[in-house]
């Protein structure tokens, strides 16, 4: 899930000082779930920028932000909303963000800063685990991601300042080789740590450019 | 010869090394590395310059390794990851031994959360390991690491780190093997206050027969008061501290005087352990001491070779 995290109101604020008429959409996935950008968040921030003098146009919660096709249809049919507003709010990902703004010429601002790719521990508790780097090398590491949850993304077990198990940067933060070496000792595979993993490959991550994947039919 | 080095002819002939630590000049300021180096000479077979160390931005270690090559001293060029990617780390290299530099040390590199630019970009494209790997495929097969030819191959005496204090301890020797299968010559160790444990590890790393396909050599860190020593012990990561050493320190009129009898103690008990090959003496902004050390363990004269 790509868990978001509302800017502050302020910063809201000062976006849409010079927008006379404002839309805010949301989105229903992991926005909602974040509880940044739900039905219950787009209404708390359209009553707080009613209470500032702002004028709504109106709020939906887009099904979902990041789907370019359903935002076009959502616009089409609610064009009367849309046209009176003359910049959209958007409580979602930075990928909601931009779809939305492909989707509409509109003045689009974000409402959120996105975090990182994660799991969800519990409700409102989340944590990093993917750094969606291309090349996925789980099957080596105890199915934990050294690229995450390593602060230096070592390929080839933690470096000298573990301490307690914990990682130098921060003792709040797990050492990530810590994790996968409990875990391979567990399953009795310590011996895959023996192996050397080579350079990772960057070019599959974001360092080879906009990455676009096209499945199900031929490409031109 | 590898490299040909003097800190290699030391080790390869099986003397006893001494390597010392040059912190670089916040600063363009190459007298102070002129003194310092200085100050070394007939210390240390080869002197350590740190890089970017505890990542705060200073004069590059190989400006300052070619600073003391002038000199007539030799350097170690510390290399971390932490900075630069591929293409850069191995034009570096290119570079420093063009400039006549013989030896480098690879490392990670402390995390830039503790340094002077915590909101740094960090790079680490490549590991320590894979750093050791590319020296030695570009000295060994005249390669980049992506396979390219070279014209003339960097001749390197190539060292690596181990911490024998950090977690997860059962982890410490495999990771040094790993070091050793990617090419490493030496390797210099985080600072011994805990001799035992230390032993505890050589033991280890000699009965899988490992000291004989490196040598390594055991940090020694010099301490100047009770307050260092307690700083050492709480914040720097991976460095295990005895309490009766704290206490030494603390009850010490002369507490520079009693840093040095530590390390003094230290390194008789590190003498005797088989299959140490040397010292390295990191002296954080306290280079004048490492001579006195020196000179009172009695490794002076340093072997000529």
């Amino acid at each position: 899930m790509i868990i978001t995290k509302q800017k502050p109101f302020e910063e809201i604020a000062r976006f849409l000082e010079s927008s006379s008429r404002v839309l805010i959409a949301g989105c229903n996935l992991c926005a909602t779930t974040c509880k940044t950008g739900g039905e219950e968040e787009v209404k708390e921030i359209e009553k707080k920028l009613q209470d500032k003098g702002k004028v709504v146009s109106g709020w939906v919660i887009l099904d979902p932000a990041c789907h370019i096709l359903n935002n076009k249809k959502y616009f089409r049919e609610n064009k009367e909303k849309l046209d009176q507003a003359d910049s959209i709010l958007v409580l979602a990902c930075g990928n909601g963000v931009q779809a939305v703004s492909e989707s509409i010429d509109r003045t689009v601002y974000p409402g959120c800063d996105t975090l990182f790719l994660g799991e969800i521990i519990r409700f409102g508790n989340y944590e990093e685990r993917c750094q969606l780097c291309g090349e996925c090398i789980l099957d080596k590491t105890g199915g934990i991601c050294p690229i995450t949850r390593c602060s230096k993304s070592l390929l080839n077990g933690p470096c000298g300042g573990v301490e307690d198990g914990k990682c130098e940067i921060n003792p709040e933060i797990e050492c990530g080789w810590q994790l996968i070496i409990d875990r391979l000792e567990k399953q009795g595979k310590l011996h895959l740590l023996e192996e050397i993993i080579p350079p990772k490959d960057w070019s599959k991550s974001r360092d080879g450019g906009l990455r676009k994947l096209t499945i199900g039919r031929k490409e031109k | 010869m590898k490299a040909g080095s003097n800190l290699e002819k030391v080790l390869e002939s099986g003397q006893f090394a001494v390597t010392a630590e040059l912190g670089p000049p916040k600063g363009a300021d190459a007298e102070v590395v002129k003194k310092k180096g200085n100050l070394l000479r007939h210390y240390a077979d080869a002197i350590n310059i740190t890089d970017n160390q505890t990542a705060i931005a200073r004069m590059s270690s190989i400006a300052c390794g070619v600073i003391l090559t002038q000199l007539n001293l030799e350097p170690v060029i510390q290399v971390v990851c932490r900075d630069r990617n591929r293409l850069a780390i191995q034009s570096d290299i290119l570079g420093a031994a063009a400039l006549g530099i013989k030896n480098v040390l690879c490392l990670s590199g402390d995390h830039q959360k503790f340094g002077n630019h915590p909101q740094a970009k960090n790079v680490y494209d490549i590991d320590a390991i894979h750093l050791i790997q590319a020296l030695k495929k570009m000295r060994e097969e005249k390669k980049l690491l992506e396979g390219d030819d070279l014209t003339i191959e960097p001749r390197l005496y190539i060292g690596a780190v181990e911490n024998p204090y950090a977690d997860p301890y059962e982890f410490r020797v495999i990771r040094l093997s790993k070091k050793i299968r990617a090419g490493c010559d030496f390797v210099q160790t985080q600072g011994v206050f805990d001799v035992k444990k230390f032993e505890d590890w050589m033991r280890t790393v000699t009965d899988q027969g490992l000291d004989r396909k490196v040598h390594i050599l055991a940090g020694i860190i010099p301490i100047k008061s009770a307050g260092m020593v307690r700083y050492m012990r709480d914040y720097v990561s991976g460095v295990s501290v005895p309490e009766e050493t704290v206490t030494r320190m603390e009850n010490a009129k002369d507490p520079r005087r009693e840093g040095i009898t530590i390390c003094l103690e230290i390194i008789e008990q590190l003498k005797e352990i088989p299959g140490l090959h040397g010292i390295h003496i990191m002296a954080v902004a306290w280079e004048t001491v490492v001579p006195i050390i020196v000179d009172e363990a009695g490794l002076v004269p340093r072997p000529i070779v």
